[in-house]
């Protein structure tokens, strides 16, 4: 399958030489859905710019659509759509007549480019607020319209930029099922992200960038599988926790868990759990709770780069709580 | 075919800029408020200036002055268009259109073409405002007309001025820190006395000052009529601060493309 997007030791330093970017190789096959995980500051946002022609690279180079960011930046431009970090909508200007705007900016003959704008205002159900100024719309909302202005020239390419940031958890849904279905229907997804269970539920790999260098790359199901054996976690009654860990040791690598848990590696995967139980029953021992605990892209995460990206947003929040700001912005979006 | 397409997205910016001031009234006001308001107090309070030896020939002080109303609503609507655009790029709303496939001229002469557009509603509102209170243009008809043109043109000529602050500074505050320097520009020139009749060095300043020729040039068709050479002036006037402002906006979209 052709490359949808196509990158070798692309790189983007600031003056002072701030290295944002430094070298990073990718390729994203048509049709597939790639996300981009790692913290603030990172060098994901720099690496959608330069990808969306925001931002020339100051090194490698990089193709999109088949086109080169640097020497098609035009043709680039009418392959892809582009929702930024912070939706960049103008309160002052109704749905409608962004939308309207946009279908004119990608050269759409009038009557198509309202057909377009409708139907799109539709599907992502801003129909009844179309001419309400965008000022008065929810975050959700922003993201919504912003989603459906990407999308007004049916890009093959599509990238968003941390498209749920900030937004409740039903909104967070609603985006996460309209990106679904965009990929059902064809269009590759270039998605930036600093949630887990984003990246964990669309993507079909996931890139993990650390300060300006790909950490790793595959999909969620091997990267997680590369880091260690999901584990089983039992909570034994009766104070018999000694003589499980005797038990369990037959199966596999013991370790203590949280709240006096007992934790068994499951080298031989889930089907071991079934043995494991009747091994515990025949000894007579009884348990209170059981569960297969998976590892997660937070583990690849800190196995990859020594940190966690909870730890980040943690140190976050707390300077946030600090200053007393909840506007703080930590490091720069933009690199 | 490229040209039409261009012209089509000029012309949806264009619009948005126009509704987006229309929207914002604290944006519009001082456009049309304050030079209204230095106008009423101008003629008010030294509309005897007339009297002075060597003051030009006019039928009122209100005559003379409108040119020099008009001319500071120009500059406002400059700078307001200044304000604009880098809240587009405060907010991202620039990105928007750099990742579109316009041309990047584009994204500023929409805005220019909006400037143009609010230099009309400047036009009608002073020269309304002149003949209701008694002001009379002296060339008629076609004189209204073509002040309508220079107005219209000295806008989208200051619009460039702010457009390139805009895009250099990226910051709606350091555009709105302007705002104090378009009186001092303005008083160092010809817009609201006669050049002849000011003390060095404001004389010579005002000899230089290309504002003095645009606002000579607005004036001329009030209260003498139209001619070839104070038109002439007026159009080279805002040749030199259009140009200045188009090649300044066109080196700080360079740049601010470049580092993105």
């Amino acid at each position: 399958m052709p490359a949808a997007i196509e990158t070798h030791a692309l790189a983007r330093s600031f003056k002072g030489d701030v290295v944002a970017v430094a070298g990073i190789d990718l390729e994203v096959a048509e049709g597939e859905i790639y996300a981009f995980l790692g913290p603030n500051g990172a060098g994901k946002t720099t690496t959608v710019r330069m990808l969306t022609t925001l931002l020339a690279p100051t090194g490698g180079r990089a193709s999109v659509a088949g086109h080169d960011v640097a020497g098609e930046a035009d043709a680039v431009r009418r392959s892809i759509g582009v929702a930024l970090q912070e939706a960049a909508l103008d309160p002052l200007m109704t749905g409608r007549e962004l939308m309207l705007l946009q279908a004119t900016l990608h050269a759409l003959p009038r009557a198509e480019g309202r057909r377009r704008a409708e139907a799109l205002l539709e599907r992502v159900d801003l129909a009844d607020a179309a001419d309400r100024r965008v000022g008065t719309y929810s975050g959700g909302m922003r993201r919504r319209l912003d989603l459906a202005s990407a999308l007004v020239h049916e890009p093959a390419v599509l990238f968003l930029d941390e498209p749920t940031t900030g937004l409740d958890p039903v909104s967070r849904l609603t985006i996460w099922e309209e990106v679904q279905k965009l990929n059902d229907a064809g269009t590759t997804v270039f998605l930036t992200t600093q949630y887990l269970e984003e990246a964990d539920r669309l993507a079909d790999r996931v890139g993990i960038i650390d300060r300006g260098t790909m950490a790793a790359e595959d999909t969620p199901a091997a990267l997680k599988a590369g880091i260690r054996d999901p584990r089983l976690e039992l909570t034994i009654a009766d104070g018999g926790a000694d003589r499980a860990r005797d038990v369990l040791t037959r199966f596999g690598e013991v370790a203590p868990a949280a709240d006096g848990r007992v934790s068994v590696s499951l080298g031989g995967g889930r089907g071991q759990v079934a043995a494991i139980v009747r091994a515990l029953d025949d000894a007579g021992l009884m348990m209170d709770s059981l569960d297969v605990v998976e590892p997660t892209l937070d583990d690849v995460f800190v196995a990859k780069t020594g940190r966690g990206l909870d730890d980040q947003r943690a140190r976050e929040q707390e300077q946030r709580e600090r200053s007393g700001d909840e506007q703080l912005v930590v490091e720069p979006a933009r690199q | 075919m490229r040209l039409a397409a261009n012209a089509r997205v000029v012309a949806a910016l264009g619009r948005r800029s126009v509704k987006q001031t229309f929207r914002r009234p604290q944006f519009l006001a001082p456009i049309l408020l304050f030079p209204s308001l230095l106008l009423a107090v101008n003629t008010g309070g030294a509309g005897r200036a007339t009297e002075i030896p060597g003051f030009p020939e006019v039928a009122g002080f209100l005559d003379f002055e409108l040119a020099g109303a008009m001319l500071q609503s120009t500059m406002l609507v400059g700078v307001s268009g200044g304000i604009a655009l880098a809240l587009d790029i405060e907010i991202g709303f620039l990105d928007r259109l750099v990742a579109a496939p316009i041309s990047r001229s584009a994204m500023v002469l929409g805005r220019l073409a909006a400037t143009a557009a609010l230099g009309v509603v400047v036009a009608t509102w002073f020269v309304a405002l002149g003949l209701v209170f008694g002001a009379r243009v002296e060339a008629g008809v076609a004189g209204v007309a073509l002040i309508f043109v220079l107005v219209s043109l000295s806008a989208m000529a200051f619009g460039g001025l702010g457009a390139a602050l805009a895009l250099a500074a990226g910051r709606a505050s350091v555009v709105q820190g302007i705002f104090p320097l378009v009186f001092v520009i303005l008083f160092l020139s010809s817009a609201f006395f006669p050049r002849e009749l000011m003390l060095e060095p404001a004389a010579t300043v005002a000899l230089y000052n290309p504002l003095s020729l645009i606002a000579e040039g607005i004036r001329a068709p009030v209260i003498a009529g139209i001619s070839a050479g104070s038109l002439l002036e007026g159009l080279f006037g805002i040749a030199v601060v259009g140009g200045l402002g188009f090649a300044l906006s066109a080196l700080a979209l360079r740049r601010r493309l470049r580092t993105g």
